[in-house]
């Protein structure tokens, strides 16, 4: 199956334009330096434009030409999605190349009232679902693919060199300068090649275009590879008469739960984030997430930690489904059992689990160090459940133990004034130390920095209090920012 | 006078208060005091915050879980869940607002399940009935000039025992406490003067 115009296709859909198909369209990919075409619709084609032209070029032509830009990740999920929808045909189903899928249709095509019903059938649904198909049939994968990229049909079995006779020898699947050489020599047609002595061709274009030859006439394997389903972990419970209170909704995750816990057991995997669907009979749906501060599949665990999510949630006239799902799942190997107990390990992460339910997982922080003489980027705060701990904290010189935005005091000079007011307060000094010179990282502009360098003091006050002030030389002018135990 | 800091390491299983201007310094040294993780209950709306370089001088910040509430009544309910469950021996709580009797005393049996030290800094004179001990801690200029962490802790509220008032020092290099004896009963020459 080849879809010629997957990106434009996929891109109409999205776009839901009135009409999509009577405008030109065109999804545009910066290619070295340029914008250039990579998928046009119909309309463009015909309008003679084609794939590799600079977007420049291509409105010269055809000034009212509908663009955007190209996005290959989500081509590829979009890809993804179709084959998985071809596994509807037959199971065995691989992607081919960025546009095409494989099927090997061995024995399964009866189920579908045969060959020829059955690539109907799915050209059919694709045309429903907006895209361009075309379909080839044969009994190798090289002489399917190039029934679908040169001239559709089917093959019938054991005659493949017929059917692949009169197709240009750019149909089986080889690269543009070999194609040109072999025209050169005037061997247009598969049929030529065939026809051809194999030695000399060997020769001058290696094993390329025999073997590829020899693969589509069956000579040689090419075996078609199906992809993995990505593991799913979703589970459903529908009920035959609505429930309505909470511990009977508890009662209900607990059986989801111990369903989908064995399951991540058996792929050695932990839940991250869960997320429980209560549908309700009048057909709304309230969802519970719960964001889990390390990877967890013990049942007796995580279910306690629904309990919050679950009171909350307003039940309207009953519950009649559950469906829970782990929406993010890690690997978490089988641990040994027995030896030395892990400190405050699985309590600590239920607990930071627990309180991230109230004020958000990503509230729970951690400080890690930071590599800057800067005293407000020395440490950085990560999420403490998506950060590991980490120690070298060291600061070659004293530093205070609270920080605060700069407060400026009225002083002048170059050096600590004798007595200051500070939050309503009137300080002596008695002892100052310093300056200690900090410059700005010109690398990273930062607004509070742009008095320049600053020389810090350390100010002992005969009040008691001992405070961190600093004076910027550039724009004459006294700060505090921070207090020392 | 013998200097015996009473009530010092702070009671498990209970919510203790301090106040002051030095009460950031007195919870760094019980946590200092004590092995484990610690949490850190404060209010996103703070300006003022906890610098990690400055605290490594009395235990390691990778001790240090921060909880960041955005109001007080989420604060304590963070502390409340954390003094029961147990898991972490101390729970430090920034609190803007007087508690209540209720909050003060759900908090107290928080504790008492979970067997976790609570402390609360408390802005001057919002104490709690609850509070099974009240300090108020407050930086000193110390007289030599050669010692610059000295503090000053009285005990202003013991709900089992004596009050009292300590000059304290915090020696940064062997991670200890050392109480300083009043001065004029320092042992030595100055005796010979009375």
């Amino acid at each position: 199956m080849w879809f010629p115009r997957l990106a434009s296709d996929r891109a109409l859909r999205r776009r839901a334009v009135e009409g999509p198909f009577a405008l030109p369209f065109a999804l545009v990919q910066k290619q070295a330096s340029a914008d250039r075409l990579v998928c046009l619709n119909a309309t463009a084609e015909t309008l003679g434009l084609h794939r590799g032209m600079a977007l420049a070029d291509a409105r010269v032509y055809c000034p009212d030409l509908v663009t955007a830009p190209a996005d290959p990740p989500a081509e590829a999920r979009f890809l993804e999605t179709l084959r998985r929808w071809a596994t509807r045909y037959c199971p065995w189903v691989g992607r081919d190349g960025e546009d095409g899928l494989v099927l090997d249709v061995t024995g399964a095509t009866h189920l579908h009232g045969g060959e020829a019903a059955m690539l109907d059938d799915m050209r059919a649904r694709a045309a429903r679902a907006g895209l361009a198909l075309r379909a080839g049939l044969a009994d190798t994968r090289g002489a399917a693919w190039a029934l679908a990229h040169h001239g559709e049909g089917i093959a019938a079995p054991g005659d493949t060199l017929t059917a692949l006779g009169p197709l240009p020898v750019a149909a089986l699947r080889l690269p543009p300068d070999t194609v040109t050489g072999l025209q050169r020599l005037g061997l247009r047609l598969v049929a030529d090649l065939a026809a051809a002595p194999r030695a000399p061709l060997a020769r001058r274009f290696g094993r390329g275009p025999l073997a590829r030859l020899d693969q589509a006439l069956g000579q040689m394997p090419d075996p078609v590879t199906p992809q993995p389903d990505p593991p799913h972990y979703g589970i459903r419970l529908s009920l035959p008469e609505p429930i309505g209170l909470a511990r009977d909704v508890m009662a209900g995750t607990e059986r989801l739960l111990d369903r989908l816990c064995a399951r991540l057991q058996e792929d050695e995997a932990g839940a991250r984030i869960l997320l429980l669907t209560l549908r309700r009979v009048d057909g709304d749906s309230r969802q519970v997430e719960l964001r889990l501060a390390s990877p967890m599949r013990d049942p007796a665990r995580i279910l306690p930690l629904f309990t919050r999510g679950i009171e909350a949630v307003d039940a309207g006239f009953g519950i009649d489904q559950l469906r829970l799902e782990a929406a993010r799942t890690e690997p978490l190997p089988a641990q040994q059992l027995g030896g030395p107990v892990n400190a405050g390990g699985p309590t600590l992460d239920d607990l930071v689990t627990r309180i991230g339910t109230r004020i958000g997982l990503e509230n729970v922080l951690r400080y890690l160090p930071a590599d800057s003489h800067i005293p407000e980027r020395g440490f950085s705060a990560a999420a403490a459940a998506f950060s590991t701990p980490e120690s070298g904290w060291s600061s070659p010189r004293p530093r205070p133990l609270r920080l605060f935005p700069p407060e400026p005091i009225a002083a002048s000079g170059p050096h600590p004034p004798a007595r200051f007011r500070w939050r309503a307060m009137t300080l002596a000094t008695a002892r100052a130390t310093g300056p200690e010179r900090i410059a700005p990282e010109w690398w990273l502009p930062d607004e509070s920095w742009r008095h320049g360098t600053r020389d810090y003091w350390r100010i002992e006050t005969g009040q008691g209090r001992r405070l961190w002030l600093f004076h910027t030389p550039a724009a004459p002018g006294w700060f505090v920012q921070g207090e020392f135990p | 006078m013998q200097p015996n800091l009473h009530s010092f390491p702070l009671r498990p299983g209970r919510v203790h208060e301090v106040c002051g201007p030095g009460a950031t310094s007195f919870a760094a040294i019980v946590a200092a005091s004590g092995a484990g993780p610690v949490l850190w209950v404060r209010q996103d709306w703070v300006t003022e915050i906890l610098n990690p370089v400055g605290l490594a001088a009395f235990f390691d910040p990778a001790r240090l879980l921060i909880a960041q509430a955005p109001s007080q009544s989420d604060a304590l309910a963070v502390t409340e869940e954390a003094l029961r469950d147990g898991s972490v021996p101390l729970v430090v709580t920034e609190i803007t607002r007087p508690l209540d009797l209720r909050q003060g005393r759900r908090l107290q049996l928080a504790a008492g399940t979970g067997g976790s030290t609570g402390l609360c800094l408390i802005p001057e004179g919002m104490g709690s009935n609850a509070a099974e001990t009240r300090w108020h801690a407050s930086p000193r200029l110390a007289p030599d000039g050669a010692d610059s962490t000295a503090l000053r802790w009285e005990l202003i509220k013991n709900k089992t025992g004596t009050l009292g008032a300590w000059d304290v020092r915090w020696d940064e290099t062997a991670h200890r406490l050392h109480v300083v004896s009043p001065v004029g009963e320092r042992p030595g020459p100055a005796q010979a003067r009375g």
